[in-house]
């Protein structure tokens, strides 16, 4: 497998953990998608020292690009190979995907053993008056 | 220069750090949480890297790392499955902060 293949499987994979194992629905959330759009340049810039100075090297034979790095171009965007956005991508919205997932399990726990406490309120909007 | 990776995740420390003492996004604050979010993270990507070293689809250059290696890996590499995850923790729970948008937890 190319690190190609594995980058696209990796966004695959995390996207199915955020939907389908942790529930948590990250990518059908704005907040989720605003703080990757404040994270990625970070990423850009970060990863851009660490592959612009070479400090990682990456094999041609296995991303879109060759392993010369490049400003732009080449399969690669500010030095970093694209599969690099990728991972990335991946990285983060697991990441995320399990902090929500663990703060979920603690409001539940805290409603159930009846403490009250802020994070515990739900949304007003969430159940209709009917439905009650 | 050895620093060069080193110094890049301490970049990330530095710039993410006011996010917990000025915006208050309590992660670092609630430990069990973070440690329960890192670990799986750390084991599932630290793997992939591995196995990525392994089939050569990238390999390190010594000569900008501080040269202590965990197996295949430099520290700094390993460090870096601990202190993207922060980072993404703290732009997420800052990004709530600001905005006052529900994440998924409440």
């Amino acid at each position: 497998m190319t690190y190609t293949q594995a980058a696209v499987l990796g966004v695959v994979v995390a996207v199915l953990v955020d939907l389908l194992v942790l529930r948590t629905s990250l990518v059908r959330r704005k907040i989720f998608w605003v703080s990757y759009a404040v994270i990625l340049p970070f990423q850009l810039l970060t990863n851009g020292v660490l592959t612009g100075r070479r400090v990682v090297v990456y094999n041609a034979d296995d991303i879109l690009g060759s392993s010369t790095p490049t400003f732009l171009g080449d399969g690669r965007i500010v030095y970093a190979p694209v599969e690099d956005v990728l991972f990335g991508f991946a990285l983060i919205l697991t990441t995320m995907a399990l902090w929500v997932f663990w703060g979920k399990r603690e409001s539940a726990r805290l409603s159930c053993s009846g403490r009250t406490g802020p994070r515990q309120r739900s949304r007003p909007s969430a159940r209709s008056p009917r439905a009650r | 220069m050895r620093l060069t990776y080193a110094g890049v995740l301490l970049f990330i420390v530095l710039a993410t750090l006011p996010l917990e003492l000025v915006l208050h996004t309590r992660v670092y604050r609630r430990p069990r949480r973070l440690l329960l979010t890192l670990c799986p993270v750390a084991v599932i990507f630290l793997a992939w890297d591995l196995l990525a070293v392994r089939a050569d689809h990238w390999s390190f250059d010594a000569s900008h790392t501080l040269g202590l290696e965990l197996g295949p890996l430099p520290v700094e590499e390993v460090a870096f499955f601990a202190v993207i995850p922060v980072a993404a923790v703290l732009t997420l729970e800052a990004v709530r902060r600001v905005l006052g948008w529900q994440v998924g937890d409440e």
